[in-house]
């Protein structure tokens, strides 16, 4: 027994040793590494570029990290990240830490995310405006005849404090874009775990608004169309809405990079351009922009 | 030579088995000195009283509301109503399978008990969303069917298993001759059930009760999906409320370390573990009761 551990012992380290050496007799085309961080909204749709761009280029190893937009913008600022996601356009105070630090940060537009309201069908309310929405999910408005609606009571559903979409709607329906202001969604509002349960739950209730991505949007909900103002038109969220920013709840997002991209970065941004990566983009429920 | 060796494996085997006993008091003291590690910088940007009395909970708005009391009541509110459905439920059950049942019924009884325990509480809460909260909705015109019946409605159902279990072993427990001597005085089976056996089996069925509670009270998975979540101070049973576990579930993938955000979900957890402490303290000295007597 002990004889056979023994002559063993050569082949297990031998083993261990064998695929070192192997990665390193092919030098020239060593593994190359690209991070990417930022926008929690954006993470998924990073990770499945990166995962389909390895499979083009075994080489390239591919990481991707949340932590938020404005974490993505300073981290290519300090140098630890190659591209930043961000859900926002950089700030101008972003702008000149760039130019100190001594480049200018390159924007690209890869996807637009648009966010739907939904009913349940049978809800006779086919559009509201962005007021309407504000004071809806502010829980000022507590019954559906308010807005024109059947005598129902409102319930409001919300997705839980971690997601994106739900930062996304907070400042841009209820602040009206000021990311800082006072306004919260009311107390009363469900506070759901996925957009599953928020498609769930306004399929079976017809006293319930919610709100998800527009990937989300199924025969089993009505889709809201949301006016700007009073004097705007009601425009129902399609993929051309979003994409000709005429459906007022949706955002570009963007890719940042140091100066213009090059080498690797700059494969990476083409692919998330190619038709491929813009297929990626409709999978992961955002909105492709070509 | 060959004493000393077996002495020495005797020694070893002692420290070893020694070493596992201990163990889980060094892991209950380990998590209890991290919670308070990380849970205590809660006070930095919070007072104590407004952290567990203030009636908003807005943990990313700046300045964060740190407020608990909705998580508090929320979690004793659907806690209630799950024992208030699990342990009549439970003890019936129990004395129906240790005392009533013809012997073929007991074993079929207690092999059901034991698949219901062995449900995953996402498979619960799964049905709980597609099928009992459309359900509830309709039938008893609520706003939502999302509501903290729903909740007590799935732990009860977690919780039985449990109770059945302990509260029938309690109840073989009784000696022998108490049952005896109870028919030999006339009594009926029913005046001998409620009369005597549930006296000899009260302290562990209590306990069977506690125990149930700590596992109702601690429950995450079912109890998000089907509550709402919603962070009010809850009026009734059939409104939505939100968790103190399930604010821990929800929000902790996303909260930024060292925030004060992160700081108050630890902080949520030490509440979590010192209520939840309590239950089983209480159950344990129940169940000494039972043993002493």
């Amino acid at each position: 027994m002990r004889d056979f551990v023994l002559k063993a012992v050569p082949f297990v380290l031998a083993a261990f040793i064998f695929p070192a050496c192997h990665g390193s007799t092919e030098g020239p085309q060593k593994t190359q590494t690209l991070q990417i961080k930022g926008s929690d909204t954006m993470v998924n749709l990073g990770q499945a570029w990166a995962e389909a761009f390895n499979k083009l280029h075994p080489k390239i190893n591919v990481a991707v990290t949340g932590g938020g937009s404005g974490t993505g913008i300073a981290a290519i600022i300090n140098g630890t990240c190659e591209i930043a996601e961000s859900s926002r356009a950089i700030e101008e105070k972003e702008k000149l830490q760039a130019k100190a630090a001594g480049f200018e940060l390159h924007e690209t537009i890869v996807a637009l995310d648009g966010i739907v309201v939904v009913v349940h069908p049978a809800n006779s309310i086919s559009h509201l405006t962005m007021d309407e929405l504000r004071e809806l999910f502010m829980g000022n408005i507590k019954r559906w005849q308010l807005l024109g609606g059947q005598d129902r009571p409102t319930v409001l559903l919300s997705r839980e404090v971690n997601s994106g979409t739900h930062i996304f709607f907070k400042e841009h329906v209820l602040r009206r874009g000021k990311s800082k202001g006072p306004e919260e969604f009311a107390p009363r509002a469900l506070m759901m775990p996925s957009s599953y349960a928020i498609a769930e739950e306004t399929a079976h209730n017809e006293n319930a608004v919610g709100y998800y991505g527009l990937g989300y949007i199924s025969p089993r909900q009505k889709v809201l169309a949301v006016a700007k103002d009073d004097r705007s038109p009601a425009v129902a969220p399609t993929i051309d809405s979003v994409r000709a920013n005429t459906y007022p709840i949706s955002r570009p997002l963007y890719l940042y990079t140091r100066g213009d991209p090059t080498g690797i970065v700059k494969d990476f941004l083409e692919y998330a351009l190619s038709p491929e990566g813009q297929k990626i983009v409709r999978d992961t429920d955002f909105v492709p922009i070509k | 030579m060959k004493l000393s060796a077996r002495r020495i494996r005797e020694f070893v085997i002692e420290k070893l088995i020694f070493l596992s006993g201990i163990a889980s008091i060094v892991f209950v003291a380990l998590i209890f000195i991290f919670l308070l590690r990380e849970g205590i910088s809660v006070l930095k940007t919070t007072s104590l009283g407004s952290f567990l009395g203030g009636k908003f909970w807005y943990p990313i708005s700046s300045p964060a509301k740190l407020g608990i009391l909705p998580l508090i009541l929320g979690s004793l509110l659907v806690t209630a109503g799950a024992v208030l459905i699990a342990v009549p439920l439970g003890i019936a059950a129990a004395f129906y399978i240790a005392e009533v049942a013809p012997k073929r019924w007991r074993t079929i009884l207690k092999s059901c008990v034991e698949v219901l325990s062995a449900i995953p509480s996402v498979v619960l809460g799964f049905l709980g969303i597609t099928v009992l909260v459309p359900f509830l909705k309709n039938v008893l015109h609520l706003p939502t069917g999302l509501t903290a019946f729903s909740g007590s409605l799935m732990l009860a159902f977690m919780a039985l298993p449990t109770i059945i279990t302990i509260s029938e072993d309690a109840i073989n427990a009784v000696p022998r001759e108490y049952k005896d001597g109870a028919l030999a005085l006339g009594a009926t089976h029913w005046q001998t059930l409620y009369r005597v056996i549930i006296h000899g089996a009260l302290p562990g069925i209590i306990a069977a009760a506690m125990l149930g509670i700590g596992r109702v009270f601690g429950e995450t998975m079912a109890v998000m999906m089907v509550t709402g979540n919603a962070a009010v101070i809850p009026h009734s049973l059939f409104e939505p409320v939100r968790t103190l576990t399930a604010t821990i579930a929800a929000e902790m993938g996303e909260a930024a370390k060292g925030s004060s955000h992160y700081f108050a979900l630890f902080a949520v957890g030490i509440v979590l573990f010192i209520i939840s402490f309590a239950i089983n303290l209480t159950a344990d000295l129940f169940l000494n009761r039972g043993r002493k007597r």
